[in-house]
């Protein structure tokens, strides 16, 4: 995806820690999926993950909004470490917005719908304010003009788009994007792609599981490499293309870049 | 290229012409190849042999307002055992004088019903309707108040009745067993083994067991002194079988939720009865809505069941007169009576059932 020459982005940081996740493990029946992960993401800050199939970096996202469950270590978002506590999930939850590889839509609400579910039930804003936010959002994703279609109705590269806007309607402080542009159509991917181009321009907290590399190489601060369930190796986009440190890290680049 | 193009636009391709009107339609759909036409004729034949003797029974042969006595020399139906009995079976042993009063509590009931088809309408001020239409049925029943003599609910009987067990049995039964669905599919260990048995005990118990145990076991459990209403009791067998078997049906449209649903309605913050209302419910019923109205109108018709804990419902009234000497033999017809009427109950369930999946299948 020729994305680089298009975007420039301020890629300093603040200090200021939003996710930390500390030695965090994690288990499907005796699958040891994710062994002690160490992470701490700023504010503003877009982390990239790539790495091979069944390395854990989805599960590791959705460990984040505790979609999964973690059961060793400890993850803290915002503030809000997260345990059993359903407040603190639900809490946690609205600040993190997640779009999935599938969009997950709900297909039997209108877009306009989808978009003002969380904010009238969750964040119990009043209904017309809810629609003016999401068509701010709709028109932000370029796709307005679909607000009274149903999901069935749109193109893949639409649905991701809503989904994206979906999560914007809670105003969360953090996104998460598992595999956006897996599932889409080649000449859809693009404009998924562009608007959270311009989600990261607006200095979104973003971390994207992905293997979208020109994506990764002109958003991102950080590229990391997963395999076998640890992070192997994390760099800027430009140290980790052009002088990656692992030889699974190179292995895995060669593969993927021809 | 640019002949291609034009040519195909001249000339576009249109489907092969199919034989048109009345002849093609029998010849394609009756008389397609040897086997279809003697299929066709072997039908006809049989139609010949029953449904036209069965047209001279109920309408040509047929006696209507007589007495018994003429019906016996006459060789067709005897439809004067409908309108000569006609108070008994709709309202049983209801007092005659006060045969209105049913009469007015179906008819509002009808109404709601009618209401309550129009999706547009759920709001508010139907839920009043029904909160004080319930209220008005319950008293024009049972009387005793505004100058209106009481009536023992021994006393009600027929359609009312019929109506009554069914459909509050329904619409209590389903709610009740949407939660069952809900909670067999619980984390939470203890409710999950409580639904699962509840549901497995009860699937695994006839009908008529549960209505024999509500009218005599159920009443040995209770103090002396205190009884239960015969028929509060039957209605509640009925609420708590039939809300087992939709329990079942609806569990199976959430099976066919994807976890996706649940995911995306997860993160973006809704707890679990949101998630369920919101998202996951109107779905996943939504799938299951043909064979929920399969057990609904199972229900329905197995209400006649309550015959045997001498509830004198539709059935039992019909049978009643039919003891009576002077219209004995005429099963045939009371039975037709009954039948229609129990159709036009499950027919206009199945239709409504049509609309309601059309009208929700705008989203797909």
């Amino acid at each position: 995806m020729d994305t680089e020459s298009s975007v420039t982005m301020e890629k300093t940081l603040s200090d200021e820690a939003i996710i930390e996740i500390i030695d965090m493990h994690k288990w499907f029946g005796d699958f040891h999926v994710l062994q002690g992960i160490n992470l701490t993401v700023h504010k503003q800050e877009r982390i990239v993950i790539c790495g091979p199939s069944g390395s854990g970096k989805s599960t590791l996202i959705r460990c984040i909004n505790r979609l999964e469950e973690h059961q060793r270590g400890r993850i803290v978002v915002d503030g809000i470490e997260l345990t059993n506590n359903i407040k603190n999930i639900e809490k946690v939850r609205t600040e993190v917005g997640m779009v999935f590889q599938h969009f997950n839509l709900f297909p039997h609400l209108s877009i306009i719908e989808n978009l003002t579910l969380g904010p009238l039930w969750v964040r119990k804003v009043p209904k017309k304010e809810a629609e003016e936010t999401a068509m701010y959002y709709l028109d932000k994703v370029h796709i307005a003009e679909q607000a009274k279609k149903y999901p069935g109705q749109l193109s893949g590269g639409q649905q991701q788009r809503v989904a994206i806007a979906r999560s914007l309607c809670m105003n969360p402080k953090v996104m998460l994007f598992d595999e956006p542009t897996s599932a889409l159509d080649p000449e859809m991917i693009k404009e998924v792609l562009d608007v959270m181009i311009e989600l990261a321009r607006e200095g979104m907290t973003m971390i994207v599981v992905s293997h979208e590399m020109g994506f990764a190489k002109s958003v991102a601060h950080r590229v990391l490499f997963m395999d076998f369930g640890q992070i192997v190796e994390g760099n800027t986009p430009h140290e980790f293309f052009e002088n990656p440190q692992h030889d699974r890290t190179k292995l895995f680049l060669s593969q993927i870049l021809h | 290229m640019a002949d291609i193009a034009h040519t195909s636009q001249k000339e576009q391709i249109r489907p092969p012409v199919v034989s048109v009107g009345v002849i093609g339609w029998i010849k394609a759909n009756l008389f397609n190849g040897w086997f279809n036409s003697s299929l066709t004729i072997v039908t006809l034949f049989f139609l010949w042999k029953t449904a036209v003797p069965f047209f001279r029974w109920a309408f040509i042969d047929s006696v209507w307002n007589t007495t018994g006595q003429v019906c016996h020399d006459a060789g067709g139906a005897c439809w004067s055992i409908i309108s000569s009995n006609f108070r008994f079976i709709l309202f049983g042993f209801y007092p005659y004088d006060l045969q209105w009063r049913p009469l007015l509590a179906m008819i509002i009931l009808f109404v709601l019903l009618f209401l309550s088809q129009n999706r547009k309408y759920w709001k508010k001020p139907l839920a009043y309707a029904w909160i004080s239409g319930l209220f008005i049925m319950g008293l024009l029943l049972r009387g005793g108040l505004l100058g209106l003599d009481p009536v023992e609910s021994t006393q009600w009987g027929g359609l009312p009745l019929t109506l009554l067990l069914s459909v509050f049995g329904l619409t209590a039964a389903y709610p009740l067993g949407v939660v069952l669905a809900l909670g067999r599919q619980s984390k939470m260990r203890a409710i999950k083994t409580l639904c699962i048995v509840y549901i497995e005990l009860i699937r695994g118990v006839p009908l008529i067991s549960l209505l024999f145990m509500s009218s005599i076991i159920f009443p040995l459990l209770l103090p002396e002194g205190l009884t239960i209403n015969k028929i509060l009791r039957a209605q509640a067998a009925i609420i708590m079988f039939t809300a087992a078997y939709i329990a079942e049906v609806v569990r199976g449209g959430l099976q066919g939720m994807s976890r996706g649903q649940y995911e995306a309605a997860e993160s973006i913050g809704l707890n679990y009865y949101q998630t369920m209302r919101l998202v996951i419910l109107p779905q996943a019923l939504k799938i299951v809505i043909p064979p929920t109205v399969s057990q609904l109108i199972s229900a329905f018709k197995d209400t006649s069941l309550v015959v045997i804990i001498a509830l004198y419902d539709l059935l039992k009234t019909s049978q009643t007169v039919l003891s009576n000497p002077e219209w004995m033999g005429f099963s045939k017809e009371a039975y037709v009576f009954v039948a229609i009427l129990y159709f036009l109950g499950c027919f206009s369930m199945s239709n409504y059932s049509r609309k309601l999946e059309k009208e929700l299948s705008r989203g797909d």
